[in-house]
């Protein structure tokens, strides 16, 4: 019962007026730059950081609940009426939604997104307000051997489970490390890879490698591709749903979080398997087979919430053990240290007010969001009309914003873009994004608690293994290294017989 | 005589088709360039003074090191072995036309440009600037459109987190004047 009444603590400080109002910001600001095509969540939430540097950090975490939850509204947006989904979480929502708004149930479609983010949100929110405690107070005790442990199992399980490639995704995570290197070694002050450049040797903002990565690289990559013609939107009118959408779609919103919220919370995150998996089990289980490729509204309904479940599963993660998993959360976790805070067991006990405030504007940014997105839909299409100069010029002007205000830095913004250039090149040659990320913003911490572990043990590598968490973590590792093998040998085996 | 000189020039576009079709080893090259820098400022590191316990600043750069070569090994393998890295789609993307580096380069340079701009000049100017001229590089040619938002959307940018948001933002000798 502890959890409740920190949660309505939590509904105290996100219910003031002003917490109020940048709730409702983010959700408008999430949503519309969410629903620009190109621009993902993690790019949304990136391009909006520096909004938040004035703020108090209750405030600005507030402010990006908002923004988190109304950015992924506006990407199933994008993919439902323009069917060219950007990211692969989205894949899914266009299978079903874009046939549906061809066959002018486009306002259908959108409110059983909308509603599907909205079951999604709630029941994965309720799941993480009754587990984050729990898991904290599990992971309160754990010490250096263990933190690293399950550093590495984020890097592993980034590189591995997600995306095509492992060589690729350990490139990419490799890259991460090494920006994550440049600066002052944290514990003795030793120079590393700064080149006797003292703006180096402050080392890189993760904010920067973030913007740089997903927004610069992102920009360039389509200014070299884009369409000559961009894709037509499906104009669409205010969403709104039929009894008889309801009683087709209620199961699927509430069977979707509990696809999504498992995989959310265990670091072998992202939208993607969940919803495809909720994809294949709402195809099973509806009575109306020969529908689906031709716009199913239960594969709208069921995938999208549990992607929204998903997402307050990663928040678990995230929250409890500083471990992100998704980009999304990533970029969250730089936030997060540029108030300095270090989101991790004790972020419980020390932050409160910020944790339960932070959970509670969840709740209330996803009643804002379905209260301001159903009328606005139709204003929210007209923006993928957007002319693709303007919107890209727009992204690279706003990239320069955020990285020139981490620091009033000129040399941040030539960084900002040598990273964009390397984003460019990732893009190009199929190397995924997010480990780099990860890499950047969890390596000089794993290095750390590295450290510190064998400063106990005296220099023994048995002091990284020697307490039942760090090998149960390490099992795991192991599991998700041969689960390929595994996977082969069972083909084959099938194959044979 | 005339088989061998019809060959000659064959095999180089064989060559130039072969190295285009395998460009991704361009990354590996990267990438053990990469390794050989953050091996090399690891080792010539000076740190016996600064060693405190038995792991030093030394051992994650040159564990990173030595996997970045490792890696760049491990992908020349998969791409010689007909691997390939596939580039990544999106709502604009057409991946049908090759890529068109010109743009690239415009909006890389108008991005330095508007850097070096950003503190003689002001953020309201540079800020124009940058986005009229990217805006120009993806092919917009409203001349009486695009200088006007651009101005507009630099002094709204500026106003709001300059004076709402309390993020500092240079203003510039225009600033100075109004």
């Amino acid at each position: 019962m502890n959890a409740l009444t920190s949660l309505l603590d939590g509904f105290g400080t996100a219910l003031t007026p002003l917490n109020l109002l940048w709730a409702a910001l983010g959700v408008l600001l999430g949503t519309a730059i969410g629903v620009l095509p190109g621009i993902g969540p993690a790019m949304a939430v990136a391009l909006l950081l520096p909004v938040t540097y004035g703020l108090d950090p209750t405030g600005a975490f507030i402010m990006f609940a908002g923004i988190y939850y109304g950015a992924m509204f506006g990407g199933s947006t994008t993919s439902i009426l323009l069917n060219t989904p950007g990211e692969s979480a989205a894949v899914v929502a266009a299978m079903e939604g874009n046939p549906m708004a061809k066959a002018g149930r486009g306002a259908q479609a959108l409110a059983a997104a909308a509603i599907g983010h909205f079951a999604g949100g709630m029941v994965g929110t309720i799941l993480l307000v009754a587990l984050a405690p729990a898991v904290a107070e599990l992971a309160v005790d754990i010490g250096a051997p263990d933190y690293f442990a399950l550093m590495v199992l984020a890097f592993i399980a980034v590189t591995s489970v997600l995306g095509s490639s492992r060589v690729r995704g350990l490139a990419s995570l490799l890259i991460g490390l090494t920006i994550g290197l440049v600066g002052l070694d944290q514990m003795t002050g030793q120079q590393r890879l700064t080149f006797g450049s003292l703006q180096l040797a402050d080392g890189i903002d993760v904010v920067i490698v973030a913007v740089g990565l997903f927004a610069i690289g992102e920009a360039l990559w389509v200014a070299a591709h884009l369409r000559r013609r961009p894709a037509e939107p499906i104009p669409v009118g205010r969403p709104w749903l039929g009894r008889g959408d309801v009683r087709r779609t209620w199961k699927s919103w509430l069977r979707g979080p509990f696809i999504g919220f498992p995989f959310g919370a265990i670091p072998a995150g992202g939208a993607e398997i969940p919803t495809f998996l909720s994809y294949v089990v709402e195809k099973r289980l509806s009575k109306q087979k020969d529908e689906w490729g031709k716009g199913a509204i239960e594969g709208v309904a069921g995938p999208e919430s549990a992607a929204s479940a998903s997402a307050a599963g990663t928040l678990v993660s995230m929250l409890t053990l500083g471990l992100p998993t998704t980009a999304v959360a990533a970029v969250m976790l730089a936030a997060f240290q540029q108030y300095g805070i270090q989101p991790g067991p004790l972020l419980f006990e020390r932050e409160p007010d910020l944790v339960w405030g932070l959970i509670a504007s969840l709740f209330v940014g996803m009643v804002l969001l379905l209260a301001l997105n159903l009328p606005l839909a139709p204003l929210w299409a007209r923006l993928l009309r957007i002319p693709r100069p303007y919107l890209y010029a727009g992204i690279l002007f706003f990239a320069a914003v955020g990285a020139y205000a981490v620091g009033g830095e000129v040399v941040d913004l030539v960084i900002l873009l040598v990273i964009g250039l390397i984003g460019f090149g990732m893009r190009r040659y199929g190397l995924p994004v997010l480990p780099a990320v990860i890499g950047v913003i969890l390596g000089p911490g794993a290095e750390q608690q590295l450290r510190r572990a064998l400063q106990i043990s005296d220099g023994s590598v048995t002091g990284l293994v020697d307490t039942p968490f760090a090998v149960t973590v390490y099992a795991v590792i192991a599991l998700l290294l041969a689960w390929p093998l595994v996977k082969r040998a069972v083909r084959r085996g099938r194959t044979a017989a | 005589m005339t088989t061998e000189t019809d060959q000659a020039p064959g095999r180089a576009a064989g060559r130039r088709a072969w190295l285009r079709d395998h460009s991704e080893l361009g990354v590996c090259a990267l990438l053990l360039a990469l390794g050989v820098l953050v091996l090399a400022d690891a080792l010539t590191m000076d740190v016996d003074i600064a060693q405190r316990g038995p792991v030093g600043p030394r051992t994650v750069p040159v564990a990173v090191g030595a996997g970045l070569l490792v890696i760049a090994a491990l992908l020349a393998v998969d791409v010689l072995r007909g691997g390939r890295g596939r580039a990544e789609g999106g709502e604009d993307v057409d991946l049908s036309e090759p890529a068109d580096w010109r743009t690239v380069l415009l909006l890389s340079g108008i991005f330095l440009g508007a850097a070096v701009l950003i503190e003689p000049a002001g953020f309201p100017v540079a800020g124009a600037l940058l986005f009229w001229g990217a805006a120009f590089a993806l092919g917009s040619r409203r001349v009486d459109r695009d200088p006007l938002i651009a101005a507009v959307l630099s002094l709204i940018t500026y106003a709001v987190f300059d004076k709402l948001l309390g993020v500092p933002l240079p203003g510039g000798p225009l600033m100075g004047v109004l």
